[in-house]
């Protein structure tokens, strides 16, 4: 055992060798020796600096005292009573830059590490069967939540908690959103994780219908007026993906990363389902965010050899600093400051390359990072057949153009208050990528939490 | 679950199922579509709705078998059930639209329906017929084992023009075929619908651009979640970029570009029939013969 309390108890990972060549989970997780040893690096602070970085406010050092003293399920609980996916959180929250960017341990040695404890809690609470405590007493309202990814998942937790008759409809055939379709296997598990916290997510009696689409199988308007809905939580994710707009693009071989993930991690096609997916010899990802990370250790793990184009440099790059370091290990290879201006089509219509153009940093645009400028004369080609592109994604129109009175900015992101969740119509809120544009889970989560507490409030006063 | 209500082997390869699904049935309008999912290890496929029954709560489908995934509907049985029925999907057809009424009914109008491009036309003329609006109908398939619902049309069309390619059925000759002597006999159609395999409405805008027809297409490409997530079935549409399933399945037939629209479906071709072969061969199937 460590002595040195200036450094974590480090984390058992797969082999990087072996993991890129399966989809189990990289991370291993604290076994109970390992995390009460962590658990004793907390320094309790009478101010605790880690909550304030916390989107939804978990009392950490209450948890960690509990997981120290061997109550893991108390820690459990503490957990629950504010987040409604601690196990989906203590894999994918970028805890560097929130939790445990904010410990008073990281100022001279590592910081605590937050986010491997509270999935040991979360992990040893689904190995001991232990769930969330069910709300004392219903009101019998009934809510809408739209959406079944982590804003709607904590709005319809939050809001059963709080007494109410909720009600998830989820677009696809499957609970969880982005944490099905789109988070691989190797970080989230489905069946171990996602649904088991769905599982718990129900057992607080809120009910989830699959297979509706909101905007065309029944719309906002038709849940308030026809279906008994008082209020309702559009929590629909981000949308459409987006491309490039360069030569080539229509090619064979080229894959939005919504797309790709979505035929691997949702419908299962590394598992031998049905859904075909082209696993590509060579394989480029262009993009810098965390999505493109899981496009490319997905892309690897099929079989390919991957390179990620990113125009800007590792300090601007998105991703989290784990993901990156993980794809590092095991064999992913980084073009940066290069950005892709053509993509090389065959007589059949499919790719067979790449013509990529250097970049170098010039002055800093409107998101503060220094933006990417051409190196005249620098363009070269990879050869490659499959090209995936993570470039983000603008918002679904399906509910904004089916809702009457309900407020969308520029972007076409619904208009949302932070603190509430409230919109521009009445007794409809909402929160999450759809009102953000495409960003994190916990930052979701948040969102959902503020709103089913705006709509407590809300329906509170209209009673 | 979604329970089968009627199964039927319509032709060669083609099924129809009606499927108890309460909010599509409620919702859905001509030119709509549903994702459907046969079972667990199922794709989401998308099927055209060929008719619908408010009351009853139900869809009908009709499905080719042209995959591992739509290769096992074809057991299915009334009782039986689909995994997953989701939709309506897609914008309904322009063409009808309560609003657009009056302006439909000035129209003289002509569907052309190729193979199972029977099945997405007989609603919008079901629909026609009922709110007073007269349509011809041209349907056409290879050969006459593959023809489907010729009383059902006849029966909610004014005219109904059988072609088969082979002429083993009706008019020798294509739809486009069809279309020209129909022309050539003094009929001005000034509304066109074309729906079937993409070649075909390729070579009916072709035609219709060259005889100034305005003429809608319902677009059949790749989909993976159908509601505008994963942006797989993307097309060009002039120079635009758009997704069948949330800004179509229908565009103007004259502004698609069908060569691109074609390679980008032959993308799953071997995978898919990689998938069927392990599927019909089993645990014989290793997939190292060199015939998948």
């Amino acid at each position: 055992m460590s002595v040195d309390v200036l450094k974590r108890v480090p984390i058992k990972e797969q082999d990087p060798k072996e993991r890129a060549q399966n989809f189990e989970e990289v991370c291993l997780g604290y076994d109970e020796a390992e995390a009460m040893e962590e658990a004793s690096r907390c320094l309790n602070c009478k101010n605790p600096k880690c909550v304030a970085g916390c989107p939804v406010s978990i009392n950490i050092p209450a948890f960690i005292e509990k997981i120290k003293e061997g109550q893991h399920e108390a820690a459990y609980q503490i957990l629950s009573e504010s987040s409604t996916l601690p196990a989906v959180c203590g894999r994918v929250c970028p805890q560097e830059s929130q939790c445990e960017g904010q410990c008073i341990r990281g100022i001279k040695g590592e910081p605590v590490s937050i986010g491997k404890l509270e999935r040991f809690a979360a992990d040893w609470a689904k190995a001991n069967g232990v769930k969330p405590e069910p709300p004392k007493e219903k009101n019998g309202r009934k809510v809408a939540v739209i959406g079944s990814g982590p804003a709607g998942l904590t709005c319809a937790g939050d809001l059963a908690k709080y007494g109410y008759d909720v009600t998830i409809f989820e677009a696809l055939h499957e609970a969880g959103g982005v944490l099905v379709y789109g988070i691989p296997e190797f970080r989230l598990p489905k069946d171990a994780v996602v649904k088991a916290e769905v599982e718990n997510v129900r057992s607080l009696g809120v009910k989830i219908e699959t297979d509706v689409v909101i905007g065309k199988s029944v719309t906002i308007d038709e849940l308030l007026e026809k279906e008994g809905f008082e209020a309702i939580f559009i929590g629909s994710g981000a949308g459409l993906p987006r491309f490039m707009g360069i030569p080539g693009e229509q090619a064979n071989g080229v894959f939005s990363a919504n797309e790709f993930l979505t035929r691997n991690n949702l419908m299962k096609a590394f598992k031998g389902h049905d859904t075909p997916i082209k696993r590509g010899e060579k394989v480029v990802v262009v993009g810098g965010g965390n999505v493109a990370m899981d496009a490319a250790r997905t892309a690897l793990r099929l079989g390919a050899e991957v390179h990620v184009v990113y125009r800007r440099s590792e300090k601007e790059r998105p991703a989290r600093v784990e993901e990156v370091h993980h794809a590092k290990e095991e064999g992913i290879i980084f073009d940066l400051l290069q950005n892709p201006k053509e993509i090389l089509v065959d007589e059949n219509g499919w790719v067979k390359g790449i013509r990529i153009i250097k970049m170098e940093l010039g002055e800093p645009d409107e998101s503060g990072r220094r933006s990417p400028v051409e190196i005249p004369g620098s363009e070269y080609e990879i050869d490659c057949d499959t090209v995936i592109m993570s470039l983000g994604t603008s918002p679904n129109p399906l509910i904004s153009s089916t809702t009457a009175g309900l407020d969308v900015n520029k972007r076409k992101c619904i208009i949302a208050k932070e603190a509430t969740g409230a919109t521009s119509k009445e007794a409809v809120f909402a929160g999450g990528d759809a009102v953000s544009g495409a960003a994190t889970v916990i930052l979701a989560m948040g969102a959902g939490k503020a709103a089913a507490k705006g709509i407590h409030e809300y329906l509170s006063a209209k009673a | 679950m979604f329970t089968i209500q009627r199964a039927e082997n319509l032709a060669d390869k083609i099924y129809l199922f009606e499927v108890k699904a309460p909010r599509v049935s409620a919702k859905c309008l001509p030119g709509q579509f549903v994702i459907v999912r046969t079972d667990e290890k199922g794709e989401r496929s998308p099927l055209t709705i060929c008719d619908y029954d408010r009351e009853k709560e139900t869809v009908t489908l009709v499905v080719q078998t042209v995959g591992a995934s739509t290769e096992r509907m074809k057991d299915l049985k009334s009782g039986d059930g689909f995994l997953d029925v989701v939709g309506p999907l897609g914008k309904p057809s322009e063409l009808c639209e309560e609003e657009n009424l009056e302006e439909t009914k000035k129209k003289k109008i002509v569907f052309i329906a190729g193979g199972l491009g029977t099945a997405p036309v007989y609603p919008q003329v079901k629909w026609l017929h009922e709110h007073g609006v007269d349509a011809d109908v041209i349907m056409g398939s290879r050969t006459k084992d593959l023809l489907f619902y010729i009383d059902e049309m006849k029966a909610v069309a004014k005219n109904v023009y059988v072609t088969t390619d082979d002429g083993s059925f009706g008019f020798h000759g294509m739809g486009t075929n069809q279309l020209q002597a129909l022309y050539d006999e003094g009929i001005r159609y000034d509304h066109c619908v074309a729906i079937g395999p993409m070649i075909m409405m390729k070579f009916v805008c072709l035609l219709t651009k060259e005889l100034q027809i305005p003429t809608i297409v319902s677009m059949n490409p790749i989909m993976v979640d159908g509601t505008g997530m994963c942006g797989a079935c993307r097309l060009m549409v002039g120079d635009q970029v758009k997704f069948a399933c949330v800004d179509g399945p229908e565009f103007d037939g004259h502004l698609v570009d069908f060569d691109g629209a074609m390679k980008r479906v032959q993308q799953y071709k071997t995978e898919e029939g990689r998938a069927l072969l392990r599927q019909q061969e089993g645990d014989t199937h290793s997939g190292n013969c060199g015939n998948c």
